[in-house]
């Protein structure tokens, strides 16, 4: 396997860990299925690329997460205040986020950064005659994710944190604790969505282009890398876990990138992702029916001799 | 300390379905009591507790504790102030977080950004070595892997962590073996003792209903419709109890999995 493409599936697990990182949290931690994912992480590319244009290629990055805390925000508004069931909350956030972001995006469909300053271009300059020059986008996504592991790692043992894996295990128990289900909800979703938006942001620039459905399978992408996460990590403690799924998405991503190699048209890619998906969620439990299917047969070649 | 007056509660009111489940109660406790209910299936007793606790807010009256009232105030607020524990083990603590931070849940401490610190570990450590369970050893450990037992007696200390006002026990022994039982029963006494925190327990053993605390209730039909204490109840045999029972609701007792003796 030629080192390019080590790097592309590398470069893009790192972009997309931080959607599967959203999951981790809201997903996993929360146990709602937040169907806003794609149009959220659209909504962070659009606002991002839509910053960047403007000149300010730093601002682009805070200003990303503020638009998916407002979109994690309503989310979580139509299903804790308004009696929206959380998955159809979901799924009107995302329908409504297509037009925000067209909206967002000045009424075009497409934005193309190629002569805009980034963060990538950016640091490029910055590492331009170090040895790690070649490697700038490498840098750049390595350092934002290993710092937002870091932080959500803290952030999960705090108080809020606790309260807030608490509310997907035993929201009686947050209750009991007298902390409100509905608050440590919000919070979560918004948390999660800031990082949807940065990893969509993040994919923008480094595309150097956005356009209106570049969000579009990004829950399913993600949900295969977490998936794939879990099964590598999922007994160690909430630290790993969170390794696990930076590392899921990296595998998701090197199946996605050799199955290009294989000359794959580029349009079956979704269909693999939901394959992908369908296998890791599949797998375990036929590890768990396994046994009983044993059982059965040599139970019947047993009955079958006497 | 806990004044309910004249709460009632209808559910599905205007329908075939209509159920009065609590019927115009009301109930005085004195700071430090600890009151044992008994009643027939279906009598109410799930649902006073439920009343109290805010699952719901009753059609008509008020509920007051130590001064406040809370008829109205949101569940997750009043539990500040109220301990309670189900019959079922897994209800009161979370099964994927350890043993540690769910004990950290239930004291409540510092800010919401807050770590949990070495003195709480050491609080809790001490906490749990007095379970005698051999849970202290356990702190990293998932709460999934406790036995029911164990679990409820990690409830315990997490509902009365930080003494309540009120502590609601419903039933909180019946889904342990005889022997876990009486060994959590013997916790939750000592714990009640200690900080003399006002009790109301559900209990299916009549025995127990009548050794344990200072005052027994038995409910009917959404109502209280026996309530002894003092010399009366020290005098009291599980016989004496049923017939009075049956003075006061005009009816045998009939619970399935009443225990007489």
């Amino acid at each position: 396997m030629s080192l390019s493409l080590l790097q592309t599936a590398l470069e893009l697990g790192l972009v997309c860990s931080l959607t599967t990182l959203a999951l981790f949290l809201s997903y996993s931690m929360l146990n709602v299925c937040d169907l806003s994912t794609d149009g959220c992480f659209t909504l962070g590319a659009a606002v991002g690329a839509t910053v960047a244009i403007a000149g300010h290629p730093l601002l682009s990055i805070p200003a990303a997460m503020l638009a998916g805390v407002c979109s994690g925000f309503i989310t979580a508004f139509l299903q804790t205040k308004m009696g929206v069931d959380s998955l159809l909350a979901g799924i009107i956030v995302n329908t409504g986020l297509y037009s925000v972001n067209i909206a967002v995006m000045g009424g075009a469909s497409l934005l193309n950064m190629n002569k805009t300053a980034t963060i990538f271009t950016i640091a490029k300059d910055a590492l331009e005659g170090t040895p790690l020059a070649g490697q700038s986008k490498l840098v750049v996504l390595g350092a934002v994710v290993a710092l937002v592991v870091a932080l959500l790692v803290l952030f999960l043992k705090t108080k809020l944190g606790l309260s807030i894996r608490a509310t997907g295990d035993n929201p009686d128990m947050v209750r009991s604790s007298s902390i409100s289900p509905i608050f440590t909800t919000t919070v979560g979703l918004c948390i999660a969505n800031a990082m949807t938006g940065l990893s969509g942001c993040l994919l923008a620039q480094s595309q150097k282009s956005v356009n209106i459905d570049i969000g579009q399978g990004m829950l399913t992408i993600a949900l295969a890398s977490l998936l794939i996460g879990r099964t590598l990590f999922g007994r160690g403690g909430v630290g790993l876990r969170a390794v696990g799924m930076v590392a899921g998405s990296f595998l998701f991503r090197l199946v996605y990138t050799i199955a290009l190699r294989l000359h794959m048209p580029a349009f079956m890619l979704k269909l693999i992702s939901s394959v992908i998906v369908t296998l890791a969620i599949f797998l375990p439990y036929l590890k768990t029916r396994l046994p009983q299917w044993k059982r059965r047969l040599s139970h019947r070649k047993e009955a079958g001799v006497c | 300390m806990l004044n309910i007056s004249h709460i009632s509660k209808t559910f599905n009111p205007g329908t075939v379905n209509e159920k009065t489940v609590i019927r115009d109660l009301s109930l005085h406790l004195a700071p430090g009591d600890f009151v044992t209910i008994i009643g027939s299936n279906g009598a109410g007793k799930s649902t006073l507790f439920n009343a109290i606790s805010g699952d719901f807010v009753p059609d008509s009256g008020s509920i007051v504790i130590n001064g406040h009232d809370i008829t109205f105030m949101p569940a997750f607020k009043r539990a500040k102030h109220l301990g309670r524990l189900f019959q079922d083990p897994m209800r009161g603590s979370a099964p994927h977080m350890t043993i540690e931070e769910n004990l950290a849940m239930a004291a409540g401490r510092g800010g919401w950004l807050s770590h949990i610190s070495k003195a709480d570990r050491e609080l809790f450590r001490h906490k749990l070595s007095l379970l005698d369970m051999g849970l202290e050893n356990r702190m990293k450990q998932n709460v999934g892997l406790l036995s029911g037992g164990q679990r409820q007696a990690l409830t315990l200390l997490m509902a009365t962590m930080n003494p309540p006002w009120l502590l609601l026990l419903d039933e909180h022994t019946a889904a342990l073996d005889p022997g876990t039982a009486e060994k959590v029963l013997a916790i939750t006494k000592s714990v009640v003792e200690e900080h003399s925190i006002t009790t109301l327990m559900v209990t299916h053993n009549m025995s127990q209903a009548l050794e344990l605390g200072n005052r027994t209730l038995m409910m009917d039909g959404g109502d209280i419709v026996l309530d002894v204490s003092g010399e009366e109840r020290a005098h009291m045999t599980v016989n004496d109890l049923l017939e009075r029972f049956k003075q006061g609701a005009g009816k045998d007792l009939d619970n399935d999995r009443m225990l007489l003796n």
